[in-house]
């Protein structure tokens, strides 16, 4: 399989078409959508590069946590999490549970919206 | 899903030039036979409903009027909580009554009508966008002045008599978090902050407050602002009977702070001042820690409302690369509530 362009390649592309020249020539509604258009072309280049190892802390926290098997899948140890949460077994003074929502919630942020203001206070020293 | 609902939204997808002519029947009859519709221009943002931008012509004056219409003049699916334009025109006339700075309501039109359910306003001169009125210099004056000017008119609205209103749904703090455990489980999307948030709202509900007419989305993009602070309450379509506190806590949740996280209320000012002057204004005396577990209800609250506005592109209601982008938006309120939640814990 070629590479060349890359998917970073292409995606860097369209997200400069719209940026560079499609934006220019909208207005209103159109204008606004194109803007979000470019945006989620961001997320999709952050979540390229971010993603793999995100997941796999994730994973490993959250095994660590549950007191799980290392290696089993995140979309249950998440299920198992939350059920947790919710028969009250855990709860906001559970050790380490915060603290790991905080840690998966940055990396997940860090994707969708790296500029959004209660990323920056949550990696902030509190007062 | 190729709903019967989605291809009637279609079918009735209103352009520049019908949305004029069936202005003008209305405007006709208002302002007199010479009366024309001059620029009619639908406004980027809203999502719910549509917005337009029109002025009358008459007798050579001109006159700035605002249409609020159903999507293509089809009334809002079940799954919103909107109250319905022909109750939203009614409230903001109640609003006038009792001072709070809203538009003047000029006609209300019903789903009968050529254009649909709709209401027509005068427009109000100011600023919506929340990254300007936080940012521009335009408002260096207004910035300061907003906290007290938001807390007298919630105080205004709170105010009303709720025997003089129509009838409209109630709803306190633990029958919303019923109603939005029961939305996000049914999307069967698991999020361990929303499990947490959800687990200690429930564990730590406050007594309710006297009932009151809740605005339900007083916060920044729905404030009209001009030099002078607050000029024009809008966006009525969620209002509600419910706790005070609500409207309160909703305009300072981060999501409506646009990045200047430091000020509590809106972005633009300290929580004390708001409060100092809502009760003032003949408003119940709250303290700011009485607004802390209404402010994680409201992160919560935007968070699922980001995955059911996901959900109308997944369930192919709404095509839109906006409401594809919003599902990924949702982590926001995560951070905020993780925020909150480290905030109360340190002081437990």
């Amino acid at each position: 399989m070629h590479d060349a362009p890359s998917t970073k390649e292409l995606i860097e592309a369209v997200k400069r078409f719209i940026d560079e020249t499609a934006s220019k020539q909208l207005t209103g509604h159109a204008a606004f959508h194109a803007r979000v258009a470019s945006n989620v072309l961001g997320t999709v280049m952050r979540e390229l590069e971010q993603r793999p190892g995100a997941e796999s802390a994730e994973a490993a926290s959250l095994a660590t946590l549950l007191g799980a098997d290392a290696g089993a899948d995140t979309d249950s140890l998440n299920r198992d999490l939350c059920a947790r949460i919710r028969s009250g077994a855990m709860t906001l003074s559970t050790p380490g549970l915060l603290e790991h929502l905080k840690t998966t919630t940055i990396a997940q942020l860090s994707i969708d919206q790296p500029n959004y203001s209660g990323l920056a206070r949550a990696v902030t020293p509190r007062r | 899903m190729a709903s019967p609902f989605f291809l009637v939204i279609v079918a009735k997808m209103g352009s520049p030039d019908q949305i004029t002519s069936a202005l003008k029947a209305w405007a006709t009859a208002k302002f007199g036979g010479d009366a024309d519709i001059v620029g009619a221009k639908r406004l980027s943002g809203g999502a719910s409903q549509e917005t337009w931008a029109f002025d009358v012509v008459s007798g050579g004056a001109a006159t700035p009027c605002i249409l609020r219409r159903a999507p293509g003049g089809t009334p809002v699916p079940a799954t919103s909580h909107a109250i319905g334009l022909p109750m939203e025109a009614k409230l903001i006339s109640a609003a006038a009554e009792a001072g709070v700075p809203v538009p003047a309501v000029l006609g209300v039109m019903g789903s009968d009508s050529a254009i649909g359910d709709a209401y027509i306003m005068s427009r109000i001169a100011g600023e919506t966008l929340g990254r300007k009125i936080l940012r521009d210099e335009e408002f260096a004056a207004a910035r300061p002045r907003l906290s007290a000017q938001c807390g007298k008119a919630l105080a205004g609205i709170h105010s009303i008599p709720l025997g003089s209103l129509p009838d409209l749904p109630a709803n306190d703090g633990v029958s919303q978090l019923d109603r939005y455990d029961e939305i996000y489980r049914s999307f069967d999307l698991p999020r361990p902050v929303f499990e947490l948030a959800l687990a200690w709202l429930r564990d730590t509900a406050p007594e309710p407050a006297q009932q009151v007419l809740v605005h339900g989305d007083f916060r920044l993009g729905n404030l009209m602002v001009d030099a002078e602070g607050l000029a024009s309450v809008l966006d009525w379509e969620l209002a509600h009977i419910g706790d005070p506190r609500e409207d309160i806590a909703w305009l300072c949740v981060n999501s409506w702070r646009f990045g200047h996280s430091e000020n509590r209320v809106g972005g633009f000012g300290p929580l004390d001042e708001l409060l100092d002057a809502y009760a003032a204004a003949g408003g119940q005396r709250f303290r700011e820690q009485d607004i802390d577990w209404w402010e994680i209800m409201g992160s919560l609250k935007w968070g699922i409302m980001c995955m059911i506005m996901y959900r109308a592109y997944s369930s192919g209601a709404d095509p839109s690369v906006e409401r594809a982008a919003i599902g990924r938006r949702v982590s926001e309120t995560e951070i905020d509530l993780v925020n909150l939640l480290e905030g109360v814990r340190a002081r437990a």
